[in-house]
């Protein structure tokens, strides 16, 4: 690995169309997944469990817009388009999160009727967030330079995030048995989807090869060692390989719950893309 | 670049520090952006002044206020016709950026200061910015501010915010 490859700034990116091609499928997985997590944390405002961890929660979710919206903004500055128009304006078929980030939250819609699941935030919040350790550990190695400083800066917040969960998750997992056998449903249904976080889509071998992550088997296993240590701290039951959904949401397909959120979020900026905010 | 300019720039450049230090962090007034460790540099371009400021958190959404307020403040110094404030992670802000005087003066605003030198695995202990007692419980991890946390002291019964250590 003596010749790594060491990307500074847009420009050189760009002058290799093949590297600016496999940054951009990254980048837009980054901010797709941490965009519609976001959104589906902030469909939570008002309902969460009391008013300590509406506050949390929000704030959380804010953290993760935060972080899309730096990924956003890199594909802005490589020539991808507006920010805002990538994040509000595209369809369904071209975002690239995984599945697990677009589910609904639960029975009902935010307006009518919400009853949300909340183990489910709960164990899906925290396996991503997992999931996202491992993720911006890897990318504080990544050949393209301004990567790996935010993905550095984003680890410092991020970790305040995966303590929250840790104590949800291990108060609950020891709290009644009826909160056990909540918690162990919630693994259960997010554990279908979780298999396809590590997925690097279509473009992965390039994705690799460019030195962008490290390879999509070093951070499934990097990412389950984890998992397995914090659910044996907790008591639970491992799950065993985690399952992967029929639609590959890291190649396009997605789920009517995607079309539903995307609606929902850029309802007022379809409305009127040059108002001021 | 003769030396005469060069003077010139480097009084312009000192101008611009002191001017700055009336810029306050939006959310906590009684620091400023340079006493929170957040201006990188100052670069003197002809007229034009670039300022990197170091972000606390990457979605804070007081950035574009502290951009609004940088500009409006440097524009006021003599010889200056443009300011560009651009958003940097390198280095990435930490919590030992915050100057040591000004950990006294957000105590005095009731917020803890974070701990200096901070690891991974340490244990976050906060003092109580009111009277020191290290009686104290974290309320909520997550306050008003992202990067402030709720607290509450047990010995003088005030509920407090302490900043984050970011490290």
């Amino acid at each position: 690995m003596g010749d790594r490859l060491h990307v500074e700034t847009v420009e050189a990116a760009n002058q290799n169309p093949s590297f600016a091609k496999a940054l951009t499928d990254l980048l837009f997985q980054l901010a797709d997944d941490d965009f519609i997590l976001a959104y589906r944390g902030s469909e939570w405002l008002g309902l969460a469990p009391h008013i300590e961890e509406d506050v949390a929660f929000s704030s959380m979710s804010q953290d993760m817009m935060g972080h899309a919206v730096m990924f956003y903004e890199m594909l802005e500055q490589l020539g991808v388009g507006k920010a805002d128009d990538l994040a509000q304006l595209r369809e369904a078929k071209v975002f690239s999160n995984a599945i697990l980030v677009e589910r609904k939250n639960g029975d009902g819609d935010y307006n009518d009727h919400p009853h949300y699941d909340w183990a489910y935030a709960i164990v899906r919040s925290y396996v991503y967030g997992l999931y996202k350790q491992v993720r911006l550990e890897a990318l504080t190695q990544s050949s393209y330079a301004p990567l790996a400083l935010v993905s550095r800066k984003m680890m410092t917040e991020h970790r305040y995030h995966l303590m929250h969960w840790q104590v949800w998750l291990k108060q609950l997992a020891n709290s009644t048995a009826d909160a056990r056998q909540r918690l162990e449903a919630a693994i259960a249904e997010v554990w279908k989807d979780a298999g396809e976080l590590p997925h690097l889509g279509p473009n992965q071998s390039d994705i690799v090869q460019f030195g962008l992550i490290a390879e999509e088997e070093q951070l499934k296993q990097k990412w389950l060692t984890l998992t397995k240590d914090i659910f044996e701290e907790a008591g639970l039951d491992w799950p065993g390989e985690p399952g992967v959904p029929q639609e590959r949401g890291r190649h396009g397909e997605h789920t009517a719950d995607l079309v539903q959120a995307l609606a929902t979020l850029s309802e007022v900026y379809r409305i009127d893309p040059a108002a001021g905010w | 670049m003769a030396q005469e300019e060069l003077q010139l720039h480097e009084g312009l450049e000192a101008t611009c520090w002191e001017l700055l230090q009336q810029v306050t962090d939006p959310e906590i007034p009684v620091i400023s952006m340079v006493e929170m460790g957040m201006i990188h540099k100052v670069r003197i371009e002809a007229d034009i002044v670039h300022v990197e400021v170091l972000p606390t958190f990457v979605g804070c959404p007081a950035l574009e206020i502290m951009k609004k307020n940088i500009t409006e403040k440097l524009v006021e110094a003599e010889g200056i016709n443009q300011v560009q404030v651009a958003f940097v992670y390198d280095p990435a802000w930490t919590s030992d950026r915050i100057a040591l005087d000004a950990r006294d003066k957000l105590k005095s605003f009731g917020i803890a200061p974070p701990p200096l030198d901070f690891k991974p695995g340490d244990t976050w202990e906060v003092a109580c910015p009111y009277c020191d007692s290290p009686y104290t419980q974290i309320e909520n991890l997550f306050g008003p501010a992202a990067c402030r946390s709720i607290l509450y002291c047990r010995h003088c019964k005030n509920p407090f915010e302490a900043l984050k250590p970011i490290y």
